[in-house]
């Protein structure tokens, strides 16, 4: 080969690559979990202290867990989209109150409103910990295996539900 | 108004960039002089266009209209003056003005200091010059106007990132722009030398000095970026690696290699090709940079602003140009005879071992930067390439770059005598290990790496001693003064730029050796001890500043029990963005920065204080700045002021004489 065409050789393969990156997004985190079991879990509920709830109710359901807390401020951004979403009853959403003090989270779900059927009270973070949670809000979207099929790290927002959960909700929902 | 006269300019500069691209270089291909010499007037033009559109942007921050969207993005009425002017190139659309506003100065430039050049050479360089602009006037109309109107007017505007009012605001990004564009002259010569198929040493010639001040202004940009981050950012680090700092690093490594291959054109007719290769290179590499920063296919912390569709015009235009220029180079570069042969020991030989060097660090550099995209685009996993995978390859291509640096000068060119110049540098090697080996113990702690920085340090300085030396032995005249005075300054240049380097390297291994850190929760009035200073914590008070609030903390510092300086860290709230800065407070030295900066408020008043020790940091950026220095000092050498005005037509020497005595 000719050597003087090894510079624009190299100059087009990087380009190549770079085409490719453009349609890609360095912020996304791809998760380990995703397509794995969601692991199992049994917690007190927050409303009901007695009662227990418990991930292997749920299979056969395609479902929602949405990790969050009172004290967090990216929870009340996605709040009132997480109100419109359990509005429409396409899929249930279930809670999962991420270390936090129960009164405070009470106080919270009464202020601005309670998309959760049930929520679970995770107060040690154990839970959090086996599903690898970088931080709330984290919403996975588990399918009726109990398999995760989606995991959105921080708010959810208009744009993220109806293009990716609602349309994944469908599919796993037909199966 | 105002905007729309704005808008008008740059679309009126893109006609005159279409005109300035295409008939100035059809001319010189067919020999016609009336197209040739279009090229000058429509630079200028286009140079007073852009100004023009620049000053419409600049004066629509100042009388914050708020109807322009860009101004009500990037600024706000609370906003100090000096920061309001400054956010015309605080996000992607005023950037991009500043960046062609900054190519048409460098027309400008061109069209002042070129009448020694022959009429279809500099044709070709602003034709070649007019295309690159024309990209940019194009980019800017088509999907990222500055002037868009935002109807109904904005009340007040976003305001600019507050990480982004700062003096370093003012200063870098003008700076690192003169530089990444300033290559574009560069390049415009290997591409007019390419076309017109005479890549000579008269080509190396030109090509020099233009090289050389754009090599300096692009030192010191990354220099103040790298000290604006050092006390702006809170974490005391002056170069994180990250890929816009790379993307500014790297067309420095081409430029570095192309003056020296210059060199060697210049001088020797040698490494014609190459030179020619690094030419593309280095310009090729800053809109390499502009593309990483602007699209953002990368993380980091530079991405302020960044959108694909933007990216998609920027890539395309990157093939356009960089693969065009690499086909022609494919193409003509073949032709082009190889120079004069050189032995394997020779000035030739280590200018050739510093090129190699520098060209794989940038390689590496390189590839870290888009490592992590290339994996994505191939669906193996994500990652992110750190300082450890930098620091481990960098230092190690840089070592033996850095003791040749010693030894090339005094190398003869085409054939030097190994034995002799060992004998002629002995003392210089002797000096260098014995201080290297003893320092650090005197010091008070010996590693290997901290002998090896202040061995190569003191290595580069005693080697340029002995270079200066010799010459002034070879020097006629009686006095030393006399004999110091007709020493070039082209050469002085060279050794002071090579002993900036010298004192970089002195910075950074001191501050690796010998700082020192201390995150402390300090209640009012306890103490904390680092590097022999004593901070007494006084408590933190709330202020008010023109655009934000802060807690303001007061300590004093004493050494020896005696009073050395007091310190005030800031922690500031800018309440439009509601964004939180960390302004630390840095007590800089010559030979150490205390460095405090507030971390959380605790109860009853205490917080949690992040202190450093840091010893000789300041030498980092001195020594980029005695580097610029040295470019500077290279480029006001007598040959050029000479061959520019040999070549100016022909002037009564009287009036020449006169002229000169003004000057």
């Amino acid at each position: 080969m000719n050597r003087f065409l090894l510079p624009l050789s190299i100059f087009v393969v990087v380009v190549g690559f770079l085409a490719v990156g453009l349609t890609l997004n360095p912020r996304e985190i791809p998760s380990p979990l995703v397509g794995k079991s969601a692991p199992d879990f049994s917690l007190p509920q927050l409303h009901d202290q007695g009662k227990v709830f418990s991930s292997n109710e749920l299979t056969g359901k395609v479902w929602l867990l949405n990790f969050w807390a009172s004290w967090c401020s990216g929870c009340k951004t996605e709040h009132p989209v997480l109100m419109q979403l359990a509005q429409s009853g396409e899929v249930p959403i279930y809670g999962m109150d991420y270390k936090d003090q129960r009164e405070e989270a009470l106080a919270w779900l009464r202020r601005w409103g309670n998309p959760y059927p049930v929520t679970a009270v995770d107060e040690s973070g154990r839970v959090g910990i086996n599903y690898g949670v970088y931080g709330v809000p984290e919403t996975y979207v588990i399918d009726k295996q109990g398999v995760i099929r989606y995991k959105q790290i921080g708010p959810l927002d208009d744009d993220v539900v109806a293009k990716k959960i609602l349309p994944l909700v469908k599919e796993l929902q037909a199966k | 108004m105002i905007p729309e006269i704005g808008q008008f300019a740059l679309i009126l500069a893109l006609c005159v960039a279409i005109v300035q691209g295409s008939l100035p270089i059809y001319g010189a291909a067919v020999g016609n002089s009336a197209l040739m010499s279009m090229a000058k007037p429509a630079a200028r033009g286009q140079f007073l266009l852009v100004l023009i559109a620049f000053c419409c942007l600049g004066y629509a921050f100042a009388v914050k209209d708020f109807s322009v969207l860009y101004v009500a993005a990037t600024s706000n009425s609370q906003l100090p003056l000096h920061y309001r002017l400054a956010a015309i190139w605080g996000a992607h659309e005023g950037s991009l003005l500043l960046w062609t506003f900054i190519l048409t100065v460098w027309m400008f430039a061109v069209t002042l200091f070129s009448a020694h050049l022959p009429e279809t050479m500099r044709a070709r360089i602003l034709g070649v010059m007019g295309l690159v602009s024309m990209g940019f006037l194009l980019f800017m109309l088509s999907v990222s106007n500055p002037f868009e109107r935002l109807i109904p007017a904005a009340a007040d505007g976003r305001d600019l990132n507050p990480l982004l009012q700062d003096p370093g605001m003012v200063m870098h990004p003008p700076m690192l722009y003169m530089g990444y564009v300033g290559f574009s002259v560069a390049f415009a010569f290997a591409i007019a030398a390419l076309l017109g198929g005479n890549l000579d040493a008269a080509w190396a010639r030109w090509s020099r000095p233009w090289t050389t001040v754009a090599w300096c202004f692009l030192t010191v940009g990354i220099a103040l970026g790298s000290g604006w981050a050092y006390y702006e950012l809170g974490w005391g680090g002056w170069w994180f690696w990250d890929p816009v700092e790379n993307a500014s690093f790297m067309p420095w490594l081409a430029g570095t290699a192309l003056i020296h291959s210059l060199a060697v054109t210049d001088k020797r007719g040698g490494f014609k090709v190459w030179t020619v290769l690094l030419a593309i290179m280095a310009f090729s590499l800053s809109l390499l940079g502009t593309f990483l920063v602007r699209s953002g296919v990368l993380t980091s912390v530079h991405a302020f602003a960044t959108d694909p569709k933007r990216g998609l015009f920027i890539l395309a235009f990157l093939a356009v140009v960089i693969g065009g220029s690499l086909l022609l180079y494919a193409w003509r570069a073949p032709r082009v005879g190889l120079g004069g042969g050189f032995d394997l020991v020779s000035r030739e030989s280590m200018l050739l071992a510093n090129n190699v060097l520098l060209i794989a660090a940038l390689g590496s550099v390189l590839l870290g930067t888009l490592y992590p995209l290339f994996l994505d685009a191939l669906d193996l996993g994500k990652i992110s390439v750190g300082p450890p995978y930098f620091d481990a390859v960098f230092a190690p291509l840089m070592t033996p770059a850095l003791f040749l640096m010693g030894i090339g000068p005094l190398a003869q060119w085409k054939k030097a005598n190994l034995p002799e110049l060992a004998m002629r540098l002995r003392w210089a090697f002797g000096v260098s290990l014995v201080t290297a080996l003893a320092l650090p113990f005197v010091l008070g702690k010996w590693t290997p790496l901290l002998s090896l920085g202040l061995l190569l340090a003191i290595w580069i300085v005693t080697t340029a001693a002995i270079n200066l030396r010799e010459r002034l032995a070879h020097v006629d005249g009686s006095s030393l003064a006399g004999r110091l005075a007709a020493v070039p300054r082209s050469y002085w240049g060279m050794l002071l730029a090579h002993c900036g380097i010298a004192v970089f390297v002195v910075g950074v291994t001191m501050v690796k050796g010998f700082e020192t850190e201390q995150d402390v929760r300090m209640n009012v009035g306890e103490t904390a001890t680092i590097g022999g200073y004593t901070f007494r914590f006084d408590g933190a008070q709330d202020i008010m500043g023109p655009n934000y609030t802060a807690a303001r903390g007061t300590f004093h510092v004493s050494r020896d029990g005696r009073d050395a300086t007091v310190m005030y860290p800031e922690k500031r709230r800018y309440p439009v963005q509601n964004q939180i800065m960390t302004e630390a407070a840095i007590d800089s030295g010559l030979l150490r920065d205390l460095y405090v900066s507030l971390g959380e408020p605790l109860e009853d008043g205490a917080w949690s204080v992040r202190l450093y020790y840091k010893p000789f940091v300041d030498w980092i950026w001195g020594g980029c700045l005695i580097m610029a220095l040295g470019g500077v000092l290279a480029v006001s050498d007598r040959r050029y002021r000479l061959a520019w005005r040999r070549e100016e037509p022909a002037v009564p020497a009287a009036t020449q004489t006169a002229g000169r005595k003004v000057a």
